[in-house]
């Protein structure tokens, strides 16, 4: 036991021949793939539940199809600052990510709106599972989207630092990729709530 | 390749050189990041929780064993949970079954097998120096951790801990008026699941990513130890399924703390009617089982892996069917997600769709049975070594059988209706799922604490365990058989109040009576392991003559495993008794080229290649 060898991540390196993915980015896909399967559990369950009738019937606000404009919009910076860190070009590589992050929180600003218009149209989170589902679904997907947010930060705060550049793009990859994935997940449930409510 | 690889080794023996200094006691071991480390903290914990669990089966079963008996005596530790009489209380009694099914299951079977075992041997096995990311295994420990502090301060409350099966169905378990264990109990059993599902799946993420990405050179998939390959699909099933318990369990949170209804519906206490409308509890039942019945081979997989490995190690044979083995386990895999509805036959389920699930469910006797005639194959003329680690396979595998034949009655939708929620369900889960677990999680201690201790367990003390458990398991669990198809309901508090009930009081005496022996026979265990610990026969570099990679680590390895170079891998891991070779076994790390006299035709190619690239090695590091 003493003779323990001091390991730091660069020794763990993934072995070139086998697979070319870094580990964490694999890891970032298999989380992805976990909250895939939690979102699954709960559209599936809201289509069971839907099924055994007693449901209430109501129109989704047309907040949420503004939101999810702001959230696709987001998805186009973040792109531009993937695209201009691969090329070592701070000054987008700032402003996109600056531009991301205050989509973002658009986004989360619209969605309590959103809330607000449901509860105008007086469909509560306590009442018939059909308003019930809709806030856990969309309040879910915003708890998420509030890890997405706070990794942008990160990110945000290393792109001033000069940290991220086109030999370092481990983690934009990886943030780019949660960010994509965060907001095709809204697309997905936006669709699925219009087409099942 | 050849640069990249001399630039590891340099970086290696740099590190070794300047960096060799001792971690402090807080590091190497409470916050360590070293698998190993952790697998001995996953396997510690889930002893000390196999202990309690063990604990609450011993007081149930003396209520059902001799129902009445005063436990005054115990009142200093029970206290309120007694009568006034001082028999259990009914409620305790409920409280107890249900702490017992989910210690068995989530903390010891679940944490403690594959959180031992996946996180000691899958870079050992696989030639990596720890796992993908070392910090987020720890944090899976401490997630893990936290979980057991949650779950055990909820004994210790004074409404008591959830009592609404393990299972949690609501309306019972969402309606804190229903019982007392539908209380605080229940909403700590909730908030301690939540830890342990971030737990199960950071450790998850990390055994699959550790598998796919950081395997040696020459470790492919079709020369991993079946340990890995169990280990990796466990982490797979785990990864799908922990999360749909997440989504049902955040709903029951909100249906019991926040109002919401989407379990609840029309349910009158006390005859005013509860505000709550348009829920469905059978809905949790999916959800629930979608998880519940992978969670089955998340606990069976890791088990039968070890076995593999410790059956073909001790047959000094190679393991038959290696692809046949893999392919049923993804067999398994695939068809532990489609089954689900198999516990829900009495739930009112469309009588068609019980056919198709009912279907479903007997096509896993196919890749079982594989296995198991596998595993008996590898035994047949082999030169058995009667090891601990071989008796408990052995054990494991008989198991699998007696216990796999009434998994075939119980998957019949239409016999299932008289066997539903009986003591013959009770029977067959505790043989293959419970006690086969247990022997895999016992097996795999017995094979790998010199490994992992650098010290030999005591045999002969292992023997004795193994007789007395193997015996007591059947002598508990065979005569559950005959109670339940007499009809006798589980989680009972007691029968004696029906006639027709009371003829069985003499076979759960002694159903009792064997338990208290077997549990008995763990003490013996408890000392073997926490004696040998310290005061084992030194271990050998390679007691059992495996063939897998651990076994050429030093026999204490530090963080980083190996030191220097890590071993290249040119073989699978199953090559006992080869025709020609010198030994019984040639380790996965031993090059076909300096075997010619064992290889076989194909193999002779494969060591011609080897002799190639190394030449071709040796003129790149010239250059």
């Amino acid at each position: 036991m003493d003779k323990s060898i001091e390991i730091d991540q660069k020794d763990i390196k993934p072995s070139l021949k086998i697979l070319s993915m870094h580990p964490l980015k694999f890891a970032m896909w298999l989380f992805i793939v976990s909250i895939v399967m939690m979102f699954a559990a709960l559209t599936s369950a809201y289509i069971v539940r839907q099924a055994e009738g007693d449901w209430l019937i109501y129109e989704l606000p047309t907040v949420f199809l503004i939101n999810t404009f702001i959230l696709l919009s987001s998805s186009v910076t973040m792109h531009i600052a993937y695209a201009a860190a691969r090329k070592d070009n701070f000054k987008t590589l700032k402003v996109a990510m600056v531009l991301t992050s205050a989509l973002a929180i658009a986004f989360l600003v619209g969605q309590y709106y959103a809330w607000g218009a449901l509860v105008d149209i007086e469909v509560y989170f306590v009442g018939n599972p059909a308003g019930s589902f809709l806030y856990v679904i969309s309040g879910l997907h915003a708890f998420h989207l509030i890890t997405g947010v706070i990794f942008i930060f990160i990110m945000l705060f290393s792109a001033f630092k000069y940290k991220v550049h086109s030999k370092n793009m481990v983690k934009m990859e990886m943030c780019t990729t949660y960010w994509h994935f965060l907001d095709g997940l809204w697309v997905y449930l936006y669709i699925f709530l219009l087409l099942n409510h | 390749m050849s640069t990249t690889t001399e630039l590891n080794i340099g970086h290696d023996v740099h590190h070794d050189e300047h960096h060799d200094h001792k971690q402090s006691f807080i590091s190497k071991y409470i916050f360590s990041t070293d698998h190993k480390m952790i697998a001995k903290q996953y396997l510690v914990t889930g002893i000390f929780w196999g202990i309690i669990g063990v604990l609450m089966s011993v007081l149930f079963r003396v209520q059902l064993g001799f129902p009445g008996a005063n436990l005054e005596w115990l009142r200093p530790v029970l206290g309120g949970w007694l009568t006034e009489a001082g028999k259990i209380d009914p409620e305790f009694y409920l409280a107890l079954v249900t702490m017992h099914g989910t210690i068995m299951v989530f903390f010891v079977l679940t944490a403690g097998l594959s959180g031992t075992f996946s996180n000691y041997l899958i870079p050992l096995q696989i030639g990596a120096r720890d796992m993908a990311s070392g910090f987020m295994n720890m944090l899976s420990y401490w997630f893990f951790f936290i979980s057991s502090i949650v779950m055990l301060s909820s004994i210790f409350i004074e409404s008591g801990p959830a009592a609404g099966g393990w299972t949690v169905y609501p309306p019972l378990s969402a309606l804190p008026q229903a019982i007392q264990g539908s209380q605080l109990g229940m909403t700590l059993w909730l908030v301690a699941m939540v830890f342990f599902i971030v737990s199960i799946l950071l450790g998850g993420i990390n055994y699959i990513t550790t598998v796919i990405n950081l395997r040696t050179e020459g470790m492919t998939f079709t020369r991993l130890p079946l340990t890995i390959w169990s280990f990796f699909l466990t982490a797979v099933i785990g990864l799908l399924s922990f999360p749909v318990l997440f989504a049902a369990a955040l709903l029951l949170v909100f249906d019991r703390s926040f109002g919401t209804s989407f379990y609840l519906s029309d349910i009158y206490i006390g005859g005013e009617a509860l505000p709550n409308m348009g829920g469905s509890p059978i809905l949790y039942q999916h959800l629930f089982w979608f998880l519940g019945h992978p969670e089955v081979y998340i606990v069976l997989l890791p088990a039968l892996g070890i076995t593999s490995e410790i059956i073909a190690t001790n047959s000094r044979k190679p393991i038959f069917g290696y692809r046949a083995m893999i392919g049923s386990m993804l067999g398994i895999t695939v068809l532990s997600f489609v089954v689900w509805a198999h516990h829900m036959f009495v739930s009112g389920l469309n009588p068609f769709l019980g056919s198709v699930f009912m279907f479903l469910t007997l096509i896993i006797a196919v890749p079982s049975a594989v296995k198991v005639f596998n595993y008996i194959t590898t035994l047949w003329k082999g030169n058995i070594i009667f090891t601990p680690a071989t008796l408990f396979s052995i054990g494991l595998v008989s198991f699998f059988i007696s216990g796999g034949l009434t998994g075939i009655f119980l998957g019949n939708s239409v016999i299932d209706i008289q066997l539903h929620d009986t003591y013959f369900v009770v029977a067959h889960f505790h043989l293959v799922m419970g006690s086969l677990s247990i022997f895999g999680l016992l097996a795999g201690i017995y094979h790998w604490f010199p490994k992992m201790f650098g010290r030999m367990m005591d045999a002969k003390l292992g023997h004795i365990h193994f007789w007395m458990t193997f015996i007591g398991v059947y002598l508990i669990f065979f005569p559950m058989h005959y109670i339940g198809i007499a009809g006798f309901p589980r989680r009972y508090y007691s029968w004696t109040n029906f006639d027709a009930f009371s003829g069985y009081t003499d076979l759960n005496m002694f159903v009792s009576i064997a338990a208290f022996v077997t549990v008995a026979a763990q003490f013996i265990f408890l000392f073997n392991f926490f004696y040998s610990m310290y005061r084992g026969k030194k271990a050998p570099q390679n007691p059992w003559n495996s063939n897998t990679l651990e076994w050429t680590a030093p026999i204490e390895p530090g963080h980083g495993n190996w030191v220097g170079e890590i071993p290249k891998v040119y073989r699978w891991p199953y090559d006992y008794s080869k025709p020609g070779a010198k030994d019984d076994f040639i380790p996965q790390h031993v090059p076909l080229s300096t075997t010619p006299e064992s290889n076989l035709p194909h193999e002779q190619e494969l060591a011609k290649q080897e002799q190639l690239n190394t030449s071709a090695h040796a003129k790149t590091t010239e250059s």
